[in-house]
């Protein structure tokens, strides 16, 4: 490979080079390594979970309350369902929430951000007017009112979720885009005839890539966590397994009041592992692409420029 | 002065906007609110009740337009009807009896993790690799990953059921009369402690990480440099050269969060039973309080809307660039 680049250190190379070292950066990044172990192990936990316990998991299987033990890992909960068939089961649809809900709200947020910085303008006024009223109506007393409103079901949730989560990603992106719209190149571009998708998604859209990554990482760990609060509330659609649901149970069976700590710990952790794993992947992606966030490693500098 | 009316103009369109969506909501939601509340109340409601909902609800026979100006004048003149659950209550007088308190514990943990966070995040980018930048914030960010709401359960069991520290719900304790002495003022202190602890606790990473982040850009400006080669303090160069200018994006999530505050506290008031109208929300919601409901949602916006004005009127004072554009 070093061989290649020696003897042809040509343009092509140069030109594939960053979106390789991305990748590279990301794979060598510890907090990124971490972050995508954690979130592999849930997803393969949550495709494995017909498998691993077959069955309704909210069905009851023995006495009441049981502390951990070797037949129940975790613990039964107060009306005697596997905490653990719970918590497996739970992942599946708190995981598919927060991923619809993220790459959704971020593809909205996407468009309306590039659309508003690249047009400007009347353009830019109405869509910051509508992103600014859906940004104002805050997150919970709106899934609070609508629930009111709505028949309750996880299709509900997710939409709701999306409509309350597209507008702060599309806040971010706009910001970003615009000021990368003020930029020499994108001036260039204008001028030089291009059409505006392309002079959007070919010249603004790779140089805010970051933020974009960042975003949708942010989106899902919203989901995740809306989707927990709303259920907790008893908003949710009950009638599902979700490590929202969970903590709903456990709260309304009391299960803090009565020292079963073992019902309330697994899934309010999960939810923590899963958003701190994303949160790790995102932290890792700002320093990959934003060299000044990158550790200082003087030693190594010297040592490589030295070699050369 | 230009900048500031036209965001004035902007920010009444957007009033105008969300209470022409609070208008249609529950015009267009699928099943008739009124006969579910009925049924509910099991024929107990008063005509007069019946007959406001009905009015709120838009399920009275007048054409929609007619409805549409009369619900405007309402809100105009300051009347959003009766609240049902607190029957003859005016929802105005509900929402004025505890909107106070979500102002003093959003206010309490948004001012602290605000403050906190910053000065963290100033000390962290100045510092790259020391303790506070490389064991903080892993640490805050682990503890920002939990929900919010069981983070504040478990605090509720461990300092008021387990250990007793600190009294488990409401504002203040029953039966002490309101009043500006230093009795009542101390139980509504300790009160507020854990419901704001737990806020700050939940908040303060992102505050300084994102100023951590904006920092170690300005850090590199030819104007640190220049202020380091003219040999002014460290203290001066962080605080007065780098700080004052990654404080803007701070400014934002300050304002923000000023507007969330109003509305974002509904789980903390929730769990720990905290009388603002998070509380009193979800209270409505499960009543089927129709009316209560909307004024709260009403109220909430204009919160936000007003905190949004305010920090643009900052903004045209702390960046210049906003003005001469």
């Amino acid at each position: 490979m070093t061989t290649a680049i020696l003897k042809q250190p040509t343009q092509p190379t140069a030109v594939r080079k960053p979106n390789r070292s991305f990748v590279h950066g990301l794979i060598t990044n510890k907090k990124a390594l971490v972050g995508m172990i954690v979130m592999l192990v849930f997803i393969v936990l949550a495709l494995l979970a017909p498998i691993l316990f077959p069955g309704d998991p909210s069905r009851i299987t023995a006495m009441a309350s049981l502390e951990p033990s070797p037949e129940h890992w975790l613990g039964t909960t107060a009306k005697g369902q596997d905490v653990l068939a719970l918590t497996v089961h739970g992942s599946r649809s708190s995981l598919f929430v927060g991923l619809t809900v993220g790459f959704a709200s971020t593809f909205i947020g996407i468009l309306v951000g590039l659309a508003s910085a690249y047009f400007g303008k009347f353009i830019d006024e109405a869509l910051s007017l509508v992103t600014n009223v859906f940004l104002l109506l805050p997150g919970l007393p709106l899934l609070v009112i609508l629930a009111a409103f709505l028949p309750p079901g996880l299709g509900t949730v997710i939409l709701v979720l999306i409509v309350t989560g597209w507008a702060g990603s599309a806040r971010v992106l706009r910001s970003q885009a615009l000021s990368i719209r003020s930029k020499d190149f994108v001036a260039a571009a204008v001028v030089s005839g291009e059409r505006a998708g392309r002079i959007m998604f070919r010249e603004i859209l790779p140089n805010m890539a970051s933020i974009v990554m960042g975003t949708l990482l942010a989106c899902v760990i919203y989901g995740i966590g809306a989707q927990a609060g709303l259920e907790f509330l008893g908003l949710g659609d009950v009638s599902t397994v979700s490590w929202g649901n969970n903590l709903f149970w456990a709260g309304n069976e009391g299960a803090l009041l009565t020292g079963s700590w073992w019902v309330f710990v697994p899934s309010g952790v999960c939810i923590a592992l899963v958003a701190f794993a994303l949160a790790l992947i995102n932290y890792a992606v700002d320093e990959v692409t934003n060299p000044r966030l990158r550790k200082i490693k003087a030693p190594k500098i010297t040592e490589r420029s030295a070699a050369k | 002065m230009r900048f500031i009316l036209r965001r004035l103009g902007f920010y009444l369109i957007a009033f105008w906007a969300s209470i022409t969506l609070n208008f249609l909501l529950p015009r267009f939601m699928p099943g008739d609110p009124v006969s579910r509340m009925f049924a509910r109340t099991q024929g107990k409601m008063q005509p007069e009740q019946i007959d406001a909902l009905r009015k709120l609800l838009g399920v009275d026979d007048r054409p929609i337009w007619e409805q549409y100006i009369d619900y405007l004048h309402n809100i105009v003149t300051g009347n959003m009807g009766i609240s049902i659950s607190r029957f003859p209550t005016p929802v105005t007088e509900v929402i004025s009896s505890q909107i106070g308190w979500t102002l003093l514990l959003g206010g309490t943990a948004l001012v602290i993790a605000a403050v906190v966070g910053n000065l963290l995040g100033i000390l962290a980018a100045w510092r790259r690799g020391g303790v506070i930048d490389s064991a903080l914030p892993p640490v805050l960010v682990f503890i920002g990953s939990f929900p919010y709401f069981w983070l504040a359960m478990g605090a509720l069991y461990l300092f008021g059921v387990v250990l007793g520290w600190f009294p488990i719900r409401h504002a203040f304790t029953d039966g002490l009369e309101p009043a500006f002495t230093w009795e009542f003022i101390g139980d509504v202190g300790a009160h507020l402690v854990l419901p704001a602890l737990t806020i700050v606790l939940v908040s303060i990473g992102g505050w300084m990480l994102g100023m951590r982040n904006t920092m170690i850009a300005t850090n590199s400006e030819d104007y640190i440099t220049m202020a380091e080669a003219k040999g002014l303090r460290p203290g001066r160069i962080m605080l007065r050269y780098a700080a004052r200018n990654a404080m803007l994006p701070s400014v934002t999530s300050f304002g923000m969060g000023l507007g969330f505050v109003v509305g974002g506290a509904l789980l903390t008031e929730v769990v720990f039973a905290y009388p603002g109208v998070g509380y009193q929300l979800l209270n409505a919601v499960q009543g089927l309080d129709y009316p209560l409901m909307q004024g709260l949602f009403l109220t909430i916006t204009a919160a936000v809307l007003l905190a949004n004005f305010l920090v643009d009127i900052l903004y045209v004072r702390l960046d210049p660039r906003v003005r001469s554009n």
